[in-house]
């Protein structure tokens, strides 16, 4: 057992189970549904979505509001509310052990330690009844079996490590003394205590300011490289995306649309969506532009339409479009998208 | 450069702050301290600056929804400072607000056919009576909505549509000046472009000045003409776009402009980046000197000493408002001009009609249930969690307004 956390590998734990990642794969996500059951009917949040996730890689979900994103996020992390939400089909493997089919404390004691998450709302996630430094310390109490002075000790590093200013000083603070960029970064501190081989970052500094957010990615990667850990950054932020990830997906009505390297997808987007994004964000390096918006809206996921998802908003949509869905297949190596004309589209 | 429509001369909100028992003053939160600049018949003036800097109290002022602690409000060559009764009315018409959230700033009870036909009811003179159903019809056309939805409810329209509402609204009375307060900052992205697409129509069309608060930079550059940077309640820098943004010198404009995020992977590294340290101090306790000397990587003695003044500095091509000492240009990045490229409308469009009738499944049934899971909820969640400390501003402006007699504005 380690308690220097800085050393720790993932796979050491104090579970006792030790995981190794296979050619470096982490995460598999495979086929994944999740519905919700609500009086009104059922709303089919996440509809087939399959991705994997490396050591050191970071996959970006990009997507608008209701897409699915923090609704895979809690798939994964085995937060969601059932009931309401039903998962009827899919895998999520972690180091090639699938955690939908463990038994509940066994799925436990493997997700707590090497899969963890930073949340959308960084005050509503921390408790407001305890300081900071205690609540981080407790994480190691809990997990490592460490002592209570050793732990504050530990906590304080890692304050010190998110570049908390004074942080000895303030380990007895609570969590409103904080700004809301430092309150982001003693979620950090929390969701990388353990030293987990995955960490999902959902909407990391949407409440925040730009230099705030600024100074928590430019955080977020270094802890990243220097832990080698699997980042899946959640976000509907292109910019954001374009500064942070490796690769990307794109998100539409529970549903990844596209799939592929960054600076691939952003030179030549496959799938009408993605390409109306791009052209509908306003540029701060351009003047003069024009936004091409997309017209309407997401589709109420109670009632998806047939055939493409995208086709009641796409300019390009014909009846085949209205008719059969677009399955999710490679257009040229290394790129996916879910269109009936994405070879159309790649070399617009 | 066209006439100046409305002007701020020193405007200056305090809100005295209370504490003990006893509520006794015990200091001040300087929201705004001192700003001045013109608004020009139908340009736009951009409000930059981040959370708690007062752009949403210097929208207030400007509406008179709030009193100022001191300076005045200028509009059409008359001072407003201290009018009162039927000459403050006859301002609040030619000068309307839309404001962030779309959601909490309409009447939850009211037809989408009373909250745009209120404000003529109040001017019960600039319509008639009977042709008043007929005029908000041509306004929610105007705004691209749907004019058969007349008499829906604000819950049953998504967050875009709930803003084209708000601008519907606001331009009722066809005012000269619209002080739009985060108009789209909770919206999702591919439908603020049509709610930013839908303002720059019906400036054209209208011939309406904006003063255009947001904190998001790009879209800032987007829309405006020139563009206004706030810190601590104070004015940073002031320009036209093009000096703002590509030529900026104030450090601190500097610093914003390289933290935001450019959608475009192969700049990756190779920006101009500036890291700030620490948060933005508290407005009841600026720092002395420059208010930006606590962060500012340039600040010397002397900036913690004496206040710069906001003046014109040389930004290596001409001059433009400055407040620093040290004011020099720095590129940020680079500006592309791409006013002669035309957009690719083979996948997405340009319109400016709303389309979401088109099988998104609201515009049908209608119900609240089809919000619930839609962009609308969650975007509002959003833009209370950006702004916490906002929202004191009244919900609804032209309510405060009682009877309104004789104008001399014409009606379109
Ligand atoms: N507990 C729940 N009960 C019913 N529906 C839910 C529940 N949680 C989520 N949903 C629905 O699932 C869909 C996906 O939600 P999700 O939170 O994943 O969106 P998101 O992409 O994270 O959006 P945002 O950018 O707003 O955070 C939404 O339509 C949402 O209304
Ligand atoms: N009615 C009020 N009473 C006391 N303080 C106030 C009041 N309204 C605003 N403030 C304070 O004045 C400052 C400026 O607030 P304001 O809402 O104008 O900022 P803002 O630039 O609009 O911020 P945001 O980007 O978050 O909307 C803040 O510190 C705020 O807390
Ligand atoms: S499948 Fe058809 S409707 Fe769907 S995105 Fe492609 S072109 Fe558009
Ligand atoms: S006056 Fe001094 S502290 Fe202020 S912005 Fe200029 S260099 Fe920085
Ligand atoms: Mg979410
Ligand atoms: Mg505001």
């Amino acid at each position: 057992m380690t308690t220097t956390q800085d050393t720790t590998t993932p796979k050491e734990k104090t579970s006792g189970v030790t995981y190794t990642p296979e050619d470096g794969l982490l995460l598999e996500v495979e086929d994944l549904y999740v519905e919700f059951h609500t009086p009104d009917g059922i709303a089919t949040a996440i509809n087939g979505v399959s991705f994997d996730l490396h050591q050191g890689e970071s996959l970006a979900i990009l997507g608008e509001s209701g897409s699915g994103k923090s609704v895979t996020a809690q798939a994964i992390m085995g937060i969601l509310d059932m009931p309401p939400a039903v998962i009827p089909g899919g895998h999520i493997r972690y180091c090639g052990q699938d955690l939908l089919s463990m038994p509940e404390d066994q799925r436990r004691r493997t997700r707590g330690p090497e899969v963890s998450m930073i949340f959308q709302d960084a005050l509503s996630s921390l408790n407001p009844v305890f300081p900071v430094g205690w609540q981080i310390a407790e994480m190691f109490r809990m997990h490592r079996g460490v002592n209570k002075s050793d732990a504050l000790q530990q906590a304080i590093r890692l304050m010190e490590r998110v570049q908390i200013p004074a942080a000895r000083d303030r380990v007895k603070a609570y969590p409103h003394q904080f700004s809301g960029g430092m309150r982001q970064r003693i979620m950090i501190a929390m969701a990388i205590a353990l030293d987990p081989a995955v960490l999902i970052a959902d909407e990391p500094t949407t409440a925040l300011d730009v230099t705030v957010q600024a100074q928590i990615m430019a955080l977020l990667e270094e802890l990243q490289q220097e832990r080698q850990m699997g980042l899946i950054l959640i976000t509907h932020d292109l910019g954001v995306v374009a500064d942070v990830a490796d690769r990307i997906a794109v998100m539409y009505a529970g549903r990844f649309v596209e799939k592929a390297d960054v600076v691939e997808l952003y030179s030549a987007p496959a799938h009408p969506y993605t390409r109306g994004l791009l052209e509908s964000i306003p540029r701060l390096d351009q003047k003069g532009q024009t936004l091409a918006a997309i017209g309407g809206l997401p589709p109420n996921l109670m009632r998806i339409p047939p055939g493409c998802p995208f086709n009641p908003r796409c300019r390009r949509a014909e009846d085949v479009c209205r008719r059969d869905r677009p399955e999710l297949r490679e257009v040229v190596p290394g790129r996916l998208a879910a269109c009936h004309f994405a070879e159309e589209v790649i070399n617009a | 450069m066209p006439e100046v429509i409305l002007s701020a001369q020193d405007l200056v909100k305090h809100y005295p702050i209370r504490s003990g028992v006893l509520r006794r003053v015990a200091g001040q939160v300087k929201a705004v301290d001192g700003v001045s600049f013109d608004l020009h018949k139908g340009e736009t003036l951009g409000i930059v600056g981040e959370s708690g800097c007062g752009k949403s109290t210097l929208g207030r002022l400007l509406m008179r929804l709030e009193e100022p602690t001191s300076g005045k409000v200028i509009f059409g060559g008359e001072d407003w400072s201290g009018a009162s009764g039927r000459k403050l009315r006859q301002m609040r018409r030619n000068i309307q607000i839309v404001f962030q959230d779309p959601y909490t700033s309409l009447n939850p009870r009211m037809t989408v056919g009373d909250i745009v036909g209120e404000p003529l009811e109040i001017h019960s003179d600039v319509v008639p009576k009977g042709g008043r159903r007929k005029r908000v019809q041509e306004l929610l056309d105007l705004v691209g909505l749907n004019p058969e939805h007349i008499n829906r409810y604000p819950h049953q329209f998504s967050g875009g549509q709930r803003q084209r509402i708000g601008i519907a609204r606001g331009i009722a009375l066809n005012p000269s000046v619209l002080v739009c307060d985060e108009p789209v900052s909770a919206l999702d992205v591919s439908v603020q472009a049509q709610v930013v697409n839908l303002m720059e129509k019906l400036q054209d069309e209208l011939g309406l000045a904006y003063v255009f608060i947001a904190h998001d930079l790009s879209v800032v550059r987007h829309i405006s003409d020139r563009v206004g940077v706030m810190y601590l309640g104070r004015m940073a820098e002031l320009g036209e776009e093009d000096e703002v943004y590509s030529r900026p010198t104030h450090p601190y404009t500097q610093a914003l402009l390289s933290a935001v995020p450019v959608p475009d992977p192969t700049l990756r590294g190779k920006r101009d980046q500036i890291v700030l340290q620490g948060d933005v101090p508290s407005p009841a306790n600026p720092p002395s000197g420059c208010r930006f000397h606590t962060r500012c990587w340039k600040a010397q003695e002397v900036c913690t000493i004496d206040e710069p003044e906001l003046e014109m500095r040389p930004d290596g091509v001409g001059a433009h408002l400055s407040r620093c000492h040290f004011a020099e240009p720095r590129l940020i990045l680079e500006t592309v001009d791409v006013s002669d490229v035309e957009p690719d409308t083979r996948f997405a469009g340009t319109e400016v009609q709303d389309m979401s009738d088109l099988g998104s499944g609201l515009g049908a049934a209608g119900g609240g249930e089809d919000l619930g899971s839609s962009a609308a909820d969650a975007g509002v969640e959003r833009s209370s969690a950006l702004h916490p400390d906002t929202d004191q501003a009244p919900q609804d402006t032209t309510r405060l307004v009682d009877e309104q007699p004789g104008d001399d504005r014409p009606t379109r």
